[in-house]
């Protein structure tokens, strides 16, 4: 490690010095150690590199990395092969003798590693020609790949903390905000306000001690994109808050991680011990006078600590509470001091920013929500994973292009944006673009970035429930609408699903929701009746089905459901009788049907997930 | 010196200190708006949400609750809007659907015209507390002993003694029993004891030295003591017979 850095020359050399260092003609393999890779093994992947290219005496003519997380999630582990931007899927331990063998001593490409597209069936070997990635703009995510995260020099390397030093010594604190200002940057926690508009309020704001805080209590079901940056690009992050405090006069900030992020915790006090160490944290940042003591604070589970004010609560020691905005956070919040909170994305644009310009970023998305969000794209969709895509573009394009379409061949059905306060959207909104404002006119919100697809086989009965039963348990609890509403709203529900739903349940719901949105203390209860509302609104015939039919057209809801076997397509192969749970189907021969005990049916599906012949019927 | 502004309440102009909460200002002026969660003497903390009422500002009209809300230049405040009034009668079906014995909601239920939960009997609670926290907030702000908390989140919130064990911290003061709205605390003088059943608690009362009435914990005697340096004897006599 180089020792203290004290002017921005001092930087800009070793940025120099890194940058040829690592430019030097070698061959370059980097596998993927994202929290989603490691459970499927990334984790002895890279320890085999290390050992063969060692046994191999390669150690130092190949340049390995261990990275943070490259997206494609679905197809972890991955390895990126340099030169050629090669990308490798599902790599085993099995296969790294051969990679080094072939494609790094021999420049082949093994075709087995390789991404094959759905449609043509060919295999795709540059990283940049997958479906995947050809149609993202990942200027946030992309420089995971690029460096080991636990390394400040490999940040270094790529231009890392320039946009500090020139904001140091370039610019003051009234520039960089009208920079960020002009960039048209909005939160990306969810909320979406104008960031620069929010630093110059705090900036402005009486009081000589300010706080800066980022917002790492990503608490979404099925999100991870703040997880994917915190653990990949630490440094970005630290750097974009470095710079933030700057502007608004703040010299003290803290990182809110919730605790189940352990290895975003781990790289982001590694990456804090080595800013300071350099000296672009602490005291004295880069000999500009400019001081920033920053301390990680962990999160205790609460999901409503990503709320801004239970957040402050919290950090305050203090139950995760929210109170009341009616004085914004920017003007009176942590300790009754002037704070600015932001999203760990919201800081991660504000390097890039700083260095590109605004007009650059203006350029990125469309007017009024400029930029890329990252979104963590799950459920029915063929490739799961982080996707970083421009403002503006078409859920269609999302789902169907980078997402390759709906597992198994089934149907769409709906997406689920924004967390479990935002909304469903239906097929006939698939072309409408994914920002800001058309999210919450379709009533839905861009939340922290989840986008849950659901396909033909999911209840929005049901959906709609699962959220709220996820609300009910994760409000604090403080304010009666949400509290006593909510559950009211899942017991409802409730009763929908299990067949006793009435016809003026749906005036009821309806009644709770307008409540709710008005008069519920904070968005948590604000926004909690939008499954609800989206649902009644897109798929209004689901609710009447269960209502006046008592019937579940997508077959889950048990109290609606009947399984039976379609006696002519059984083979009486016995898969069934032997994984049913509760001994409901008997065995009476082969190419004898099987049969199924409606009594005995405690309505789990296994024998319908486990059939190949499709001779279990749902109805 | 503090500024002073004008606003408007249901058609009336009046003025006040700016940064005041409006319910203060309406009750100064005998306007009244139900409260379930706020006390004079404690800082308010906007849970039960009774006191909502509507705000205009510019071109901008929301709902806010009026505990909370500071008064600035030139706000419109209704205080029984339709809006408001239907938010509050959904807020007292909730309640009432939590409470559905208490007497106290029950009635003010029925002033709004709810004489029985919206929704099906079978989920009808038989609550008490509406979590409204004043009785943690009393003993944290006024006694200063923060002897109990609110655990848990969600519908499993409640007021309680730590780990659910005798409230080690109380001094049987009873502070939490009086600012209760809805008679949720159990207290109770019997035998020359207090109990505080929600807590956990029992304590000895003192006996005046004169006229011989039991007339407040000792526990609590000894903590004002102690706290404002008094001499030992300081309370053998009732504040009666002093």
């Amino acid at each position: 490690m180089s020792s203290k850095l004290k002017t921005a020359r001092a930087l800009a050399l070793l940025q120099q010095k890194l940058e040829k260092d690592g430019r030097a003609d070698r061959p370059r393999v980097s596998v993927c150690n994202g929290t989603a890779c490691r459970p499927y093994g990334s984790n002895p992947v890279a320890e085999a590199f290390v050992t063969e290219l060692e046994k191999k005496g390669l150690s130092g003519q190949v340049e390995f990395k261990v990275t943070g997380c490259h997206g494609f999630c679905e197809r972890g582990p991955i390895a990126i092969l340099e030169p050629g931007n090669l990308f490798y899927q599902r790599v085993r331990v099995g296969d790294v003798a051969e990679i080094i063998e072939k494609t790094v001593l021999k420049k082949e490409v093994i075709e087995r590693l390789l991404f094959k597209d759905a449609g043509t069936a060919k295999p795709v070997s540059a990283q940049e020609d997958l479906p995947f990635y050809r149609n993202q703009r990942r200027i946030v995510l992309g420089n995971n790949t690029r460096i080991d995260p636990t390394s400040i020099e490999d940040y270094i390397a790529i231009g890392g903390y320039s946009a500090l030093a020139k904001s140091l010594t370039e610019l003051n604190p009234e520039q960089i905000i009208e920079i960020v200002k002009q960039s048209g940057l909005r939160g990306r926690g969810g909320g979406g306000f104008p960031t620069g508009a929010k630093w110059d309020t705090c900036r402005k704001a009486p009081g000589d001690i300010k706080y800066v805080i980022v917002n790492a209590d990503e608490g979404d079901p099925g999100a991870y994109a703040n997880e994917g940056l915190l653990t990949g690009n630490p440094h970005s992050v630290l750097e974009g808050l470095i710079i933030g405090a700057f502007a608004i006069g703040s010299h003290q900030g803290y990182i809110y991680v919730r605790n189940e992020y352990p290895l975003a915790l781990k790289n982001m006090t590694i990456a804090m011990e080595q800013a300071e160490a350099l000296g672009l944290l602490g005291k004295n940042i880069l000999g500009s006078g400019f001081d920033l003591t920053v301390r990680i604070n962990r999160g205790g589970g609460a999901f409503v600590c990503g709320e801004s004010t239970a957040l402050m609560a919290s950090l305050e020691g203090k139950p995760g509470e929210p109170r009341a905005k009616y004085t914004h956070t920017v003007e009176r919040g942590l300790w009754d001091r002037p704070s600015d909170l932001n999203n760990v994305e919201t800081w991660a644009n504000i390097p890039l920013i700083i260095n590109n310009g605004a007009e650059w970023f203006s350029k990125i998305g469309v007017a009024g929500n400029s930029g890329t969000k990252i979104f963590s794209l799950t459920g029915k969709v063929n490739n799961t994973g982080l996707v970083e895509v421009p403002m503006g573009i078409k859920l269609r394009e999302i789902i169907f292009d980078i997402g390759g379409g709906i597992r198994g061949g089934k149907k769409f059905k709906a997406v689920q944006t924004g967390g479990p306060s935002g909304g469903c959207l239906p097929e006939s909104l698939l072309d409408s673009p994914v920002d800001f404002d058309s999210l919450t006119k379709a009533g839905s919100m861009m939340g922290s970035g989840g986008m849950i697809v659901l396909d033909e086989d999911n209840c929005m009965v049901d959906t709609a429930r699962y959220f709220l039963n996820f609300l009910e348990e994760e409000s604090c609890g403080k304010c009666v609408p949400c509290r006593e509403g909510v559950k009211r709203m899942r017991q409802i529900l409730d009763g929908i699903t299990e067949g006793k739903g009435q016809e003026s349940d749906i005036q009821l719901l309806k009644d709770l929701s307008e409540h709710l949105q008005d008069s519920a203390l904070c968005a948590l209860g604000g926004s909690a009746p939008n499954p609800v509302l989206t649902t009644l609104r897109y798929f209004h015939d689901e609710y009447e089905a269960h209502i006046k039919n008592k019937k579940c057209p997508a077959g889950i809801c048990k109290a609606l459901i009947k399984f039976s076997i379609i006696d002519e397509k059984c083979p009486g192969c016995g898969m069934c009788v032997k994984t049913c749970p509760s001994d409901a189907i008997t065995f009476m021969g082969k190419k004898k049907p099987v049969i199924l005990d409606q009594a005995k049916c405690i309505k789990c599906r296994t024998c319908y997930d486990i059939c190949k012949m499709g001779a279990v019927r749902v109805e | 010196m503090s500024e002073s502004v004008s606003l408007t309440i249901n058609g009336n102009k009046y003025s006040a200190t700016k940064g005041t909460y409006v319910l203060q200002v309406a009750r100064d002026h005998g306007i009244h708006i139900p409260t379930l969660c706020d006390h004079e003497a404690i800082e308010p903390y906007g849970a039960c949400r009774l006191c909502i009422v509507e705000v205009t500002r510019g071109a901008r009209t929301r709902i806010v609750t009026s505990c909370l809300y500071p008064v600035e230049e030139g706000l419109v405040v209704q205080t029984d809007s339709p809006r408001v009034v239907e938010n509050r009668k959904m807020l007292l079906n909730l309640l009432l659907a939590r409470c559905s014995e208490n007497q106290v909601i029950k009635a003010l239920a029925r002033e709004y015209g709810i004489e029985q939960p919206a929704f099906r009997q079978e989920y009808w609670e038989k609550h008490n507390c509406i979590v409204c926290g004043l009785c943690v907030r009393a003993c944290e702000q006024v006694v200063g002993v923060s002897a109990i908390s609110l655990v848990n989140r969600g519908i499993s919130k409640e007021p309680k003694p730590p780990f659910l064990e005798k409230a080690q911290a109380c001094i049987g003061c009873g502070s939490c029993y009086y600012v209760c709205p809805t008679g949720a605390v159990k207290l109770e003088d019997k035998n020359g004891v207090r109990h505080i059943y929600n807590w956990k608690v029992a304590f000895r009362l003192k006996k005046c030295s004169k006229c011989g009435i039991q007339w407040a914990p000792e526990a609590q005697l000894t903590y004002i003591r102690k706290k404002w340096n008094l001499p030992s004897d300081f309370f053998e006599i009732c504040p009666n017979c002093r």
